[in-house]
């Protein structure tokens, strides 16, 4: 805890530091004392929040990591933040030796990454379509497909569809049905049309057809944007749950981390915290308050690993994507 | 516009020679409709579940119609005029906190002058999005418990003298769905307003600062204006998303307790539908839920148009 804040000090000194200058230096054009009273005020109240929103986000998850490490009974006692007390990586053993998680990890692995794979292809090769010129459905196709973002069938119905096609208890119902969004297609036909057309029309007269183009000259270009899209759909996938409660519950083979978790979950909630021990694994130093936060951090570490390094792409997709569609 | 209208004017036999030239596309497209077909507009076709009294058994050709007795049904049922109530109301005070602590906090971070500072803050900002859920939910259930570190401070600071249960009280909980909103999404929110901020011409801060403005008043008059078509954007794409914020989180925290006040539209869907198998009722609830939803973007659209602010359609 001292570490962490020592580093946020430091940060803010450094802010504070470079702060001063330019102040100092307009100080002649202002020279106005009130003013700068006012504004240094201001820098004090910002490095406040700042830190304020720093620590309140973090905290929590950092909490969560500690009661991962802490043995589960001393856990009960609380009063537990950053540092585990009592340590033990027991919670971990006993996570990494239920069937159903790791089970639901490869699940979960899996359908992120046939799931990402295939939504990349289908929506850029859509948003391709849309985004030529010429081609004769154009704004029919477009308007089709802007359609499903305001009006869907909603739970029952979809339920039954699925159930008709067979996809119900079934691995392929977390990567079929939402293969095609809307959303996605529009980010990738915004980006498709702000390329500069000479490219293919060279192509074109080398005799390329449109699927050569679309593979070789404008895939290429679109590096980026298809980073945006597979990001924002590999979150999803990996996120959700509520698919695998609705349409594979009688499955266990189908299981999801995400799902796991929520039992996991629920079922520290119904014990509100008391310190039963999970019996089954015949370890009592265990709690469901710490195996479900070793649950969570398992779940949770691909994600905090990557999204720091996927940042720029994420910027540039949301702001393609607030662009008028 | 003068391409479609040239288009428009073509000879029968140049656009078979278009049809042609673009069967690729055409072929692909005609795949794509067909998948739309299935997973976006069939299952609009189930609507008509919603007048009858549908039984599995008999499927949806054979049931019988009820006219509308779901809908009766449920706006005489006192459960669902409170369900309406709570995802109205966690929808609009969500939509109002996420919206005021992003633009918040995307103006103040941008007055952080120390880029490192400000990069890492960035950064950590948008931890919380990419968490699910379920694991928010545990977190904030970790934090709210009764050892955990919400109720540690309000004893330490005397304002209570025991730890509150806090999801046993109705009146709290919309109080903290809200701030489970605010806590996993004012970062990401954030990033479009900073866009924003950075496109605004720098000087006009200059002139500002030549004037004797501080930061304050730059922020007054100039980056608030400067974002404004930006809001004004985003608030119409997140009207019709209202009743759309109300299920996770009410549904992994909600318990027999507090379910007057946590249960959503959803939720009611989710529980007549499958659980109690009335798959005619929950797609009544389903289907007000889609028309007011709808009615609510027409209306941000009309209101958008009349203030000659930007419009989605």
């Amino acid at each position: 805890m001292e570490n962490k804040e020592n580093l946020e000090l430091e940060m803010d000194i450094s802010q504070e530091s470079e702060i001063t200058e330019p102040v100092v230096l307009s100080k002649g054009v202002k020279s106005k004392k009130k003013g700068i009273t006012a504004d240094t005020l201001f820098v004090i109240c910002n490095t406040i929040f700042m830190i304020l929103f720093v620590v309140i986000t973090l905290y929590p998850v950092l909490n969560t990591v500690a009661l991962s490490f802490n043995d589960g009974t001393d856990a009960v006692r609380g009063g537990i933040h950053l540092i585990p007390r009592k340590f033990s990586i027991k919670n971990y053993t006993v996570v990494l030796h239920m069937q159903n998680i790791i089970t639901g990890a490869i699940v979960t692995v899996a359908r992120t990454v046939i799931g990402t794979l295939l939504a990349l292809v289908a929506n850029a090769l859509l948003a391709y379509i849309i985004s030529r010129k010429e081609f004769l459905f154009k704004s029919q196709l477009s308007l089709f497909w802007v359609i499903t973002m305001y009006v869907n069938g909603g739970l029952i119905p979809v339920l039954l569809l699925y159930k008709t096609l067979g996809l119900t208890n079934s691995f392929w119902v977390y990567v079929i049905p939402g293969m095609v969004s809307a959303f996605n297609v529009l980010v990738l036909r915004t980006y498709m049309q702000g390329l500069p057309e000479a490219l293919e029309d060279a192509a074109k007269i080398d005799g390329a057809g449109y699927m050569t183009i679309f593979v070789k000259v404008i895939s290429p270009l679109c590096k980026p944007v298809y980073a945006t899209v597979a990001l924002f759909v590999a979150v999803g996938q990996w996120n959700s749950w509520f698919d695998a409660m609705i349409y594979n519950r009688m499955k266990t083979e189908y299981t999801t981390l995400q799902y796991e978790l929520m039992k996991l979950l629920s079922s520290v909630m119904q014990q509100s915290g008391s310190a039963t021990s999970v019996n089954a694994a015949n370890v009592s130093t265990v709690t469901p308050v710490t195996v479900r936060s070793a649950a969570t951090v398992i779940t949770m570490l691909p994600i905090i690993c990557l999204y720091p390094f996927l940042q720029r792409y994420f910027v540039a997709g949301l702001t393609i994507g607030g662009v008028k569609g | 516009m003068k391409r479609s209208k040239k288009e428009n004017n073509m000879s029968v036999s140049a656009t078979r020679k278009n049809f042609v030239k673009q069967r690729v596309l055409l072929i692909w497209a005609a795949v794509f409709m067909v998948y739309g077909l299935v997973f976006y507009y069939i299952p609009l076709g189930g609507w008509v579940m919603a007048f009858q009294n549908y039984k599995p058994k008999t499927g949806l050709l054979h049931s019988k119609f009820v006219g509308l007795g779901k809908f009766q049904f449920l706006f005489e049922d006192q459960t669902f005029l409170k369900v309406i109530r709570n995802t109205l109301c966690m929808g609009i005070l969500n939509l109002v906190c996420t919206f005021v602590m992003a633009i918040l906090f995307a103006i103040l971070l941008n007055e952080v002058r120390s880029r490192l500072a400000k990069k890492t803050i960035q950064t950590i900002s948008y931890l919380p999005h990419f968490l699910s859920w379920i694991i928010v939910t545990g977190i904030l259930h970790d934090a709210l418990s009764a050892n955990g570190i919400i109720n540690e401070l309000l004893v330490k600071a005397h304002i209570i003298s025991s730890p509150i249960s806090f999801f046993s009280v109705p009146e709290l909980f919309w109080p903290i769905v809200a701030f489970a909103n605010i806590w996993k999404e004012t970062g990401w929110n954030a990033i479009i307003y900073l866009a924003a901020i950075t496109s605004i011409d720098p000087s006009l801060y200059e002139a500002a600062a030549i004037d004797g403005a501080g930061r304050w008043a730059k922020i007054k008059y100039i980056t608030l204006p400067g974002i404004r078509p930006t809001i004004m954007i985003l608030l119409l794409m997140n009207i019709g998303n209202i009743l759309n914020a109300g299920f996770e989180i009410q549904y992994l925290l909600g318990n027999g307790l507090i379910k007057n006040v946590s249960d959503t539209i959803d939720i009611y869907v989710l529980t007549w539908g499958i659980s109690q198998s009335d798959y005619s009722l929950g797609t009544a609830a389903g289907i007000f839920k889609s028309v007011v939803a709808i009615i609510l973007i027409v209306i941000a659209n009309g209101v958008a148009k009349r203030t000659g602010e930007e419009r989605l359609f």
